[in-house]
């Protein structure tokens, strides 16, 4: 078990500086001069190079990443470039409310996936199967912002029960919450659908039906146990996913996430912000799957790592 | 619905009359005040203005956007200001200047007792450090070429003098600077956010983040900044013009999408919205007589344009050109965003003095504009290339240029991108025509000069410049530079009236199609009150927020 934490942070770590390899790439390939961009319109090209230099733009490529990766080992993600504060700040800023919707949003996904999808299996093929897959359907392909519009419309607008977006509250989290909700809850209850028809058809389920077990502890002790593997791997996915930002979401409620944040900072061309907010969206990645790994052995004895 | 405003280039000063001009400066912001409704209008209250985007800063050596320059503006001060609501330059934390014979020194008497929010008093070496740190490179202003002008600033920034010769405290209360030829546009220079005075100390012990620790002197002071939610500002108790601002406490929330801003300004949950009325809704409000009342209209020192790259085959024809100008339904454009702007003749919007109400520009004839074609040699047209922002309602604008293009036999592909990869291929000269909406070209200062230099002289036409027309004419640079050192009041007339006779000579040459002017549209609730001019302040942009009180 301990070797094998030890081998996936190693993988970690190699995913990680792939990452800061890459996007670091990327950032210096787009045709845009952030120099330019921070030097405005009424700059001579002697300021813009000056600028440039300021900025360390100016050096190799890889001259420019290893004082990067350096600066970055010791917790230095350096200046915005707007903005001019230390990128962890901004960051820092932004953290806190990116959890607490990317928790609330899984915590949503789940309340409306799983009932849903547990319910399509155990009436596979009639209408209420159907009623839940069109759903599912209709969920995972609506636009988050319409979605997120006709919400605050309704329920905060027309009918005051929510304020009309922003951040503060307990009851501000929910539209947005129930927004991420309904789209993942779609994708929630299609997988929970398909793993637990897998299972219902194992033996086991028919043998503990057969001794006269009773059907909710059948459902949930011996179905849902088994089938809730998958849900837990899109569990971690979604850690990684939201804690990068759900920049629609976020900006139809003003949430002050990180996906605005990088939304922001690459219109402007804020390196230092992209890298951060990149590395550290990569980070969530990394760790949510790693927990995801984690938890298996513990619903699933016959998952062993050594 | 769009007025012409008086006085517009807020000509340049003057010399030695300055005692009788600085009180009539004063006397006339007095008298706006007046006619802006009643001087004694009760303080108090508060407003909230809303914004989609956070705020990147607050430093006014670095904020550079149409968001945080009148933010920046309530709670900084510059020596010269601008009577609320119009373009007439006025000083303001200058007492008083005077202007040497060779209009080349200026000196400045500071107005006593003025005070930064760290309750420091406010002194000429104040003056002398803000210019310096605009100037020195490890700012990284984008201001800094606004000052080149000042002698010594490039040994300066060069690193060959410690200290800028130009600028010169003669005691605690007077400044002066000399510049190294007459530069007709020097005091809008020191009214721009660059020039606004900040502490040493503070920017000292901000440790590289004053933008987001600001202390200045104006009538606003930062109480709360939460990034990426909001910024909260309080009335400056100690202000010295007396009774502004009106508001207590003025709070920006960000983050909130246009269309939410709206339900929540009819909710009265917001006072301003600080991103403009939604383009779906724009229709139903004017529409509405109740809403429709609080929409201020006001024009701005803008023009929208498309660029002809004149090195650029088959560009290199002045014909050619000259077709494309008469091949646009301005008209057309201009509805397309709702009527908030209007059709273009030239390149001066008619805010500014040396504005030509005479000249007609190339007329809406696409007849004539293919004759002119064949004439060049392409009776059949030709293809081309049109480089656009991808943001609304800029590629829509787009696409009427291009439908309006195919119509002579002009087969223009449309490019539209980021705006950063634009004004890339503008500056790198790779774009044949270009559609400048979103990026160029707002007015820095009301003075005709900024229409020229940064964006059709032969001193822009560099790789990385602004001048995407490629454009440069030697004769017309020259009539220009001499234009700038027109700097003493009784040359003003012979001023704005070459500037005049320039931009129509550059027109001759057709490197732009000027398609128009846009206006400023605001809307706020009725909660807050105040002249319709200050909540679409051509300098202020986009509300002068000092002058915005809560309605009775």
């Amino acid at each position: 078990m301990i070797r094998y934490l030890l081998q996936r942070l190693l993988q970690a770590v190699g995913v990680m500086i792939g990452v800061t390899i890459i996007t670091f790439l990327l950032v210096f390939l787009l045709p845009a001069d952030p120099a330019r961009m921070i030097a405005g319109r009424s700059a001579t090209p002697a300021t813009v190079a000056s600028i440039r230099a300021e900025l360390g733009l100016d050096r190799p490529l890889p001259a420019q990443y290893v004082t990067y990766v350096k600066n970055l080992v010791t917790g230095d993600m350096g200046r915005s470039f707007a903005q001019k504060a230390e990128v962890t700040r901004l960051i820092g800023s932004r953290l806190v409310p990116t959890m607490q919707l990317a928790l609330a949003g899984i915590l949503f996904e789940l309340l409306i996936g799983l009932p849903t999808g547990i319910m399509a299996a155990l009436r596979r093929g009639t209408a209420v199967d159907q009623a839940v897959m069109a759903f599912a359907f209709v969920g995972v392909s609506a636009p988050q912002f319409v979605v997120g519009l006709l919400l605050i419309y309704f329920l905060s607008y027309l009918l005051p029960i929510f304020p009309l977006g922003g951040y503060g509250t307990p009851l501000h989290v929910v539209l947005p919450a129930i927004t991420v909700g309904l789209a993942g809850g779609g994708w929630y209850a299609r997988v929970t659908r398909s793993a637990m028809i897998e299972v219902l058809r194992q033996d086991y389920v028919r043998t503990a039906r057969a001794k006269g077990v009773f059907p909710t502890k059948v459902v949930f002790k011996h179905v849902l146990k088994n089938a809730v593997l998958p849900v837990v791997a899109l569990i971690g996915l979604d850690i990684g996913v939201f804690m990068g930002g759900i920049v629609i979401v976020e900006s139809v409620f003003g949430w002050p996430g990180i996906g605005q944040m990088i939304w922001q900072a690459i219109q402007l061309v804020d390196i230092p912000v992209i890298m951060g907010g990149v590395i550290v969206t990569a980070l969530f990645v990394v760790v949510g799957n790693l927990l995801a790994d984690l938890v298996y052995p513990a619903l699933d004895p016959r998952i062993r790592y050594s | 619905m769009y007025t012409h405003t008086s006085n517009e280039t807020g000509a340049v000063p003057p010399r030695a009359s300055w005692l009788a001009r600085t009180g009539v400066g004063r006397a006339l912001a007095v008298l706006a005040v007046l006619t802006f409704g009643s001087a004694m209008a009760q303080q108090g209250g508060s407003a909230v203005v809303s914004f989609q985007d956070d705020v990147a800063t607050l430093d006014p050596a670095i904020g550079y956007d149409w968001q945080n320059w009148s933010i920046i503006k309530s709670i900084f001060d510059g020596l010269m200001d601008y009577t609320p609501g119009t373009t007439e330059l006025i000083p303001h934390l200058a007492e008083s200047y005077t202007v040497s014979e060779d209009g080349r020194t200026y000196v400045f008497t500071l107005r006593q007792g003025i005070k930064f929010h760290n309750g420091r008093t406010m002194v000429a070496g104040d003056v002398k450090y803000t210019l310096e740190r605009t100037l020195d490179p490890a700012t990284q202003s984008p201001g800094q070429g606004f000052y080149l002008t000042i002698e010594g600033a490039q040994e300066f920034i060069d690193g060959a003098a410690d200290e800028v010769s130009g600028i010169v405290v003669i005691d605690d209360s007077t400044v002066q600077f000399t510049t190294s030829e007459p530069d007709a546009s020097f005091l809008h220079k020191l009214g721009l956010n660059f020039a606004h005075i900040v502490p040493r100390e503070t920017v000292e012990a901000a440790n590289g983040d004053f933008g987001h620790q600001p202390v200045g002197t104006g009538g606003f002071m930062l109480k709360e900044w939460v990034l990426g939610q909001r910024i909260v500002l309080e009335r400056n108790p100690d202000y010295f013009e007396a009774g502004v601002p009106f508001l207590d406490e003025l709070t920006f929330q960000v983050g909130v999408d246009q269309n939410v801003a709206f339900l929540r300004l009819q909710r009265g949950e917001v006072d301003i919205l600080g991103d403009g009325i939604p383009s779906a809704r724009y229709t139903e409000v004017m529409a509405d007589p109740t809403w429709s009342k609080q929409v201020s209209i006001g024009e701005q020192m803008q023009t929208g344009y498309v660029t002809i790259n004149v090195e650029m085959e088959p560009f290199t024809d002045l014909r050619v050109r000259q077709a494309l100008n008469m091949a646009i339904n301005k008209d057309r454009i201009v509805r397309i965003i709702n009527n908030r702007a209007v059709p273009a003749t030239q390149i001066l919007p008619p805010l500014f003095a040396s504005h030509d109400v005479n000249y007609a520009g190339y007329p809406y004839d696409p007849a004539a504009a293919k004759a002119l074609l064949a004439d060049a040699g392409f009776p059949n047209g030709f293809d081309t290339v049109l480089y656009a922002y991808n943001v609304a309602p800029n590629d829509r604008i787009a696409q009427a240029i291009q439908a309006d293009l195919a119509e002579i036999g002009v087969r223009a592909e449309l490019r539209t991108q980021a705006q950063s990869t634009v004004i890339e291929a503008g500056g790198a000269g790779e774009a044949p025509l270009l559609w400048s909406g979103g990026m160029a070209w707002i007015a820095d200062y009301p003075d005709p000069n900024n229409f020229y230099w940064p964006i059709l002289a032969c001193a822009s036409n560099i790789p990385g410049g602004w001048n995407w027309a490629k454009y440069c004419d030697e004769s017309i640079e020259a009539r220009a530079a001499h234009a700038d050192t027109l700097a003493r009041t009784d040359q003003q007339a012979e001023r704005v009236e070459e500037w005049r006779s320039i931009f129509v000579d550059i027109m001759g040459d057709a490197p732009w199609i000027p398609i128009f002017h846009e206006l400023q549209v605001s809307m706020h609730s009725t909660n807050v009150t105040g002249p319709d001019a200050i909540f679409v302040d051509p300098m202020h942009i986009p509300v002068h927020y000092e002058m915005v009180r809560r309605a009775e």
